[in-house]
């Protein structure tokens, strides 16, 4: 490859993971706004931020980044799986990070379905994907941050 | 056969109605909560004189599931949390508060040209896709398989989340009580969020509602939803009237009928807190529930992106498969 295509790449990379990250951070903006939190500590009264006291807009908006997030891992399942899965394998780290997001994909699918009309969900059933949801939430934050400090990727040589 | 039901109704027939009663959809759906129909109220508003013997019913009724807050309050942060205390005026019975769960709204409006005062009961709709249940992020407000939409007190935070989606403001607050002070009383939380429960556990045991078993002038009737919009649209054909809560926020398990048209109502009604409107309430869940069509659909996106992968992902291997045919 020339250096030239090399550079183009990895800038596309770059964008790529930037706008996953993106996506990530404002479905977890979203999801934490489920909880009455930002307008009590003042995080709504920032301007600009007003609308995360908005119950109906950032349900809304989680709703359509958790779709562009299931399109994204998706993608990106399907390019593991075709391309780098014959040079890379998952780290340690990088199955911890697709078990939790596929968790999040799995207790959020059902929650969008139990907020289907007409579908009713025993109560404790409802109570353990909140929570579940949650704490894999913290799971993929405790997981972002380790990350961060340890420089580990998601995937390692084969 | 009609399997609706009013205090009269229920009380007229004695065993013989028992018997009755045993044998229709609406038996069925009384004793036991786990029936995939759906109960609705209808309120002939017409018939209520206002004596509020269904609000002293429903007081009496709900007694046990009332709060009963501990004082002094924790001191809650920051600042702009707001108290709300009503264990000191639970006599209050002109609004919806976390010790009065149903109250009769008054109006004044012009009935074939003659000025009337109109009453009418007012508690929460018990929403066919409830907003205060699906936007809970708890779990604490549920929906029963018959309808009812109610909040666990033992698991309330009274973050009031409920009350800022409900299009009529229905759930009212009581700080001092609840799973919170037990947990970061001071940082998250706030008490505990009190409405209708549509008398869950009289229902479940195949009682009528306590507001509707002591009403005098069989106000209200309970029965299958399709069947109470079908008995509504009876009476609104037979006195040329209107109907609230068929459609309104998507459908609503409270249906009421009226000689005189809601906008009129509303309009002529006192409003403030804990008094709930009659105007109109477009469906809020509709749009997340349009949304979850995308969610169906992401998945295929995502593999269409991939598309030029896969085709070279296969080509690859075919290419591969005659490069070894060739050898």
């Amino acid at each position: 490859m020339k250096p030239n295509s090399t550079t183009a790449t990895q800038s596309s990379s770059r964008w790529s993971a930037t706008f996953n990250g993106g996506i990530l951070f404002l479905l977890m903006l979203t999801g934490f706004a489920q909880m009455p939190i930002f307008k009590r500590y003042y995080i709504a009264d920032i301007p600009g931020l007003g609308w995360l006291a908005q119950f109906y807009v950032t349900h809304f908006l989680h709703y359509l980044f958790a779709a562009i997030f299931v399109a994204i891992a998706t993608y990106k399942t399907a390019e593991y799986m075709l391309e780098k899965k014959q040079v890379w394998k998952l780290s340690p780290r990088g199955y911890l990070m697709v078990l939790t997001l596929f968790g999040l994909i799995f207790t959020g699918g059902l929650l969008v379905i139990r907020n289907l009309s007409g579908i009713y969900f025993p109560a404790s059933f409802i109570i353990a994907l909140d929570i579940g949801h949650l704490l894999l939430v913290f799971g993929l934050m405790a997981g972002v941050a380790y990350g961060l400090f340890s420089k580990t990727g998601w995937l390692a040589r084969r | 056969m009609s399997t609706l039901l009013s205090r009269r109704a229920f009380l007229r027939g004695g065993v013989a109605a028992a018997g009755t009663v045993a044998a229709s959809p609406v038996a069925k759906a009384l004793p036991q909560d786990n029936t995939s129909e759906q109960l609705a109220t209808l309120i002939d508003i017409q018939r209520c004189i206002g004596c509020e013997s269904c609000v002293e019913a429903c007081r009496d009724s709900n007694q046990t599931k009332f709060p009963n807050p501990a004082k002094p309050f924790p001191k809650m942060y920051p600042n702009r949390v707001p108290v709300e205390d009503w264990s000191e005026k639970q006599d209050v019975m002109d609004r919806l508060t976390p010790y009065n769960w149903l109250f009769i709204q008054s109006a004044y409006v012009d009935v074939n040209g003659e000025e009337t005062e109109l009453s009418i009961p007012r508690r929460c709709m018990h929403c066919t896709n409830p907003p205060c249940v699906k936007l809970c992020p708890w779990g604490a407000a549920q929906q029963l398989d018959n309808g009812i939409s109610r909040i666990d007190a033992d698991l309330c935070l009274g973050g009031s989340k409920c009350k800022n989606v409900c299009p009529w403001q229905i759930p009212q607050r009581q700080t001092g009580t609840g799973l919170y002070l037990d947990l970061l009383p001071s940082l998250a939380g706030n008490g505990v969020m009190y409405k209708c429960d549509r008398c869950h556990d009289r229902i479940a045991e195949g009682e009528l509602p306590a507001c509707i078993d002591a009403c005098p002038e069989d106000v209200q009737t309970i029965g299958p939803r399709d069947e109470i919009i079908a008995e509504a649209h009876r009476i609104a054909a037979d006195i040329d009237g209107y109907i609230y809560g068929e459609h309104e926020n998507g459908g609503t398990n409270t249906i009421y009928v009226s000689p005189v048209p809601f906008e009129e109502i509303n309009r002529a009604m006192e409003g403030g807190k804990g008094i709930p409107h009659l105007g109109a309430a477009t469906n809020r869940m509709e749009a997340a529930e349009n949304l979850a069509l995308a969610m169906v659909i992401a998945p295929f996106a995502g593999l269409a992106a991939a598309a030029g992968k896969i085709v070279k992902h296969f080509k690859s291997g075919i290419d591969q498969g005659d490069a070894n045919e060739t050898k």
